[in-house]
């Protein structure tokens, strides 16, 4: 291959194919016309998926990394096309996924002219792109693009952008490709101190009240085997964040439930009666901290963090253990003591038993007539045996998905956490899908967040995934409604909608569908979508005015935690 | 952990930043203190003694706590090297000022090589019309020679950012580079 003269259209495709990228989520457009007839020649060796907007094919390119751990891979014109990129690099960069992004961009001679389709995108995505480059001659693509996949995908991922004008597309140069291995600015990841692993493991050995919190850093370092062996040998329970979902599984019996806002009761309430907090690959949000000055006094701080800028940012740790969750864990459990801590696990059960009384009996075991969003959620789970893969849309489903689903497998829960993007859900799950071919993948989204990218449908059925697409219909804007009743006097502004038929609009994709309004036929209608090859779209309705509980109200301590209203 | 007090409150700070020459680097390091309403003083961008790299010095305002944690974003930057900071004291530095100042007054007053061995400053130029006076100190000092000479009404006045030294007798960034190049090798054996 060496020494080929080709345009930098072609080498962008090949750089491509060196990087072992398979697929491709795209959108044409002017200045993006030469890289696109380039790939036209490379069908065979790489998909390319036409999303009907833009922000589809971002939303899709990171579900695609969620699911699988590779980078997704974007495409888009310069201007209207880039601009429609933002939210979802900005929703990958705040999650930490690897994704890479080639908007085209007017000719260099062009450039800051105001040329028709001009938008500075290197400009504007810099807060929101862990790198970005703008290409402006052919032989610069090569060194580029491997350099984007290499910063995408090592360390503490992110969202990259390579901006390329059309006159770079065109342009010849010798062929040849390196990948990336090292840049002389950028430490991926340090090498794990071990006299910090030391003393981490001396406080741990020493704690009464031990609580593990596992963040999204143990999915992307693959540590899920790590944490277990850690966890089991000390006996420490563990509560997950939103993105730490699934690197567990549920039914695990030192998995102590969800931490944050809407968390479990008892990692919430405990937090502040642990002696010591070990907190892996996650980052102190403040939906999981609550007020900061209240939170975890009693408890001395271990933090196990890739990224040095995370350590004492909201919680001054007292330990802190910067590298990789994998090799962190490892080293910590080879040092650590067996030990257990049945009593302080009992508090837990104790919080839960509570908790289901309170709470989630009523949310899946209703009696009221109205439907609840968690009986329905509950049941998708079950129906395929807690093995498939849940995409969120975000507001109060979102809460009711990452309560109730049930996982056994990791990378398992797509939701947008850091951002919380309507509209992500519907295109994530077609990112989802398309990574995990073989698996259930469920699409769950409230009637408002549905309709901001419901145009999907047309990817969705163009490319015959088949996707179980539940819409959880109540008629509001939940969440907002949620927080307009506790704390605005139901002063309900602006929240209510007037839906559309969905079951029409997806027939009119050519995707089946069912809506049901009543119990009864709830598990008929779930049953038949499950059993049903190919997309289908299940609307339920659903209770109005139901609320999402357990809630640590904001600027509230998580052990002030409410069960209810 | 606890929390100094001194932590907590507003002082002068030197950022100092080692970075490859890439455009667009500016940017990202000035959105981080635009990002959090922090104001920059004075920025001076130039190359430092090894080539391709750059040196930024940048002053701010803010308290401790508030500058270790934005140190820690702007060495996040993949193009950055090392950043570093520092209080007032802890550095030598310096800003240079010019002032152009119109002839006859001065020439009238008879005054002009005093103020000048005064302060400190050397003249640069003197045309018929003008003289223009440089001196380099701290922003006081140049302020000082400023509102004297301003008695003559300065015509044009400009005053840089600031330069700064570390108390280091070696500058450490050659040695840093050669551990980070043997780390990084090491890294992907």
């Amino acid at each position: 291959m060496e020494n080929k003269k080709i345009p930098g259209s072609e080498a962008v495709i090949l750089s491509l194919i060196e990087e072992n990228v398979d697929i491709i989520f795209g959108y044409p457009g002017g200045a993006m016309i030469p890289i696109y007839d380039s790939l036209y020649d490379y069908n065979d060796k790489i998909r390319h998926i036409l999303t009907r907007h833009e922000q589809g094919l971002v939303h899709a390119a990171d579900g695609y990394a969620r699911v699988t751990g590779k980078p997704g891979v974007c495409f888009a014109t310069s201007g209207p096309g880039a601009t429609n990129l933002v939210t979802g690099i900005a929703n990958a960069m705040l999650d930490s996924i690897p994704m890479v992004c080639f908007t085209g961009q007017v000719g260099s001679p062009l450039l800051g002219t105001d040329a028709f389709q001009e938008s500075d995108l290197i400009g504007i995505t810099m807060p929101i792109t862990k790198w970005s480059y703008q290409i402006t001659k052919a032989e610069e693509v090569p060194e580029a693009v491997a350099k984007a996949f290499y910063i995408a995908q090592t360390g503490r991922p992110g969202p990259v952008l390579i901006d390329i004008t059309k006159d770079a597309q065109m342009g010849m140069l010798d062929w040849k490709y390196e990948k990336c291995t090292k840049i002389r600015s950028y430490v991926p990841e340090a090498p794990v101190d071990i006299l910090k692993i030391e003393e981490a493991a001396n406080i741990i050995d020493k704690a009464k009240k031990p609580l593990l919190l596992l963040g999204q850093g143990v999915i992307i370092g693959r540590a899920e085997n790590e944490l277990r062996e850690f966890i089991e040998k000390t006996g420490v329970p563990a509560a997950w964040t939103l993105l730490g979902l699934s690197a567990l599984p549920t039914e695990h019996p030192l998995n102590v439930g969800m931490l944050g806002m809407h968390g479990n009761y008892g990692p919430n309430l405990l937090t502040n009666e642990a002696d010591v907090i070990i907190a892996v690959g996650m980052r102190f949000d403040d939906r999981v901290t609550g007020k900061v000055s209240s939170y975890a006094k009693k408890a001395k701080i271990i933090h196990l963090e890739i990224d040095p800028s995370e350590i004492n940012k909201i919680v001054k740790a007292d330990v802190a253990v910067i590298g990789n969750s994998k090799k962190s864990l490892q080293l910590l459990t080879d040092k650590v003591k067996e030990n257990s801590h049945d009593e302080w696990i009992k508090e837990f059960k104790k919080c839960d038993d509570i908790e289901y009384k309170k709470v989630i009996e009523k949310d899946i075991h209703p009696t009221k007539p109205g439907l609840t969003m968690g009986e329905i959620v509950r049941m998708a789970s079950e129906k395929t045996n807690h093995e498939a893969i849940l995409v969120s849309d975000v507001g109060q489903h979102q809460m009711i998905n990452a309560r109730y689903f049930k996982f056994k497998h990791t990378r398992s829960h797509v939701s947008s956490g850091g951002l919380g993007t309507m509209g992500f859900g519907l295109p994530a799950s077609m990112g989802a899908q398309m990574g995990m071919p073989d698996r259930t993948v469920f699409s769950v989204s409230g009637d408002g967040g549905f309709q901001m990218t419901i145009q999907e449908l047309g990817t969705i059925e163009q490319n015959k995934l088949p996707i179980k697409i539940i819409v959880l219909n109540n008629n509001f804007l939940g969440m907002v409604r949620q927080w307009q009743q506790l704390f605005f006097e139901k002063r309900y502004s602006f929240t209510k909608l007037h839906n559309p038929n969905f079951i029409m609009i997806a027939k009119g994709y050519g995707i089946e569908g069912n809506k049901v309004d009543k119990r009864e036929d709830l598990d008929a209608a779930m049953q038949k979508m499950i059993d049903h090859d190919g997309p289908y779209v299940l609307e339920v309705t659903i209770e109005k005015e139901d609320n999402v509980f357990p809630m640590v109200p904001a600027g509230a301590s998580v052990s002030d935690v409410m069960l209810e209203p | 952990m606890q929390v100094t007090k001194e932590s907590k409150m507003k002082q002068e700070f030197i950022i100092t930043v080692y970075s490859e020459n890439h455009i667009g680097l500016l940017s990202r390091i000035t959105i981080i203190f635009t990002r959090r309403k922090v104001n920059i003083e004075s920025l001076t961008v130039s190359e430092s003694a090894i080539k391709g790299i750059f040196k930024f010095t940048i002053v701010i305002e803010e308290t401790k706590e508030q500058v270790i944690k934005m140190v820690g974003q702007i060495e996040k930057q993949i193009d950055v090297l090392k950043a570093f900071y520092h209080t007032n004291d802890e550095v030598i530095y310096q800003e240079i000022a010019l002032y152009k100042v119109p002839i006859e007054p001065i020439y009238q007053s008879n005054s002009i090589e005093k103020i000048a061995r005064n302060a400190g400053a050397r003249i640069l130029e003197i045309t018929r019309d003008y003289v223009v006076i440089e001196k380099t100190g701290h922003k006081n000092e140049t302020q000082a020679l400023f509102d004297e000479l301003n008695k003559f009404k300065v015509m044009q006045f400009i005053r840089s950012g600031r330069v700064a030294l570390t108390r280091d007798p070696i500058e450490r960034l050659s040695e840093f580079l050669k551990e980070r190049d043997a780390f990084l090798d090491s890294q992907n054996e």
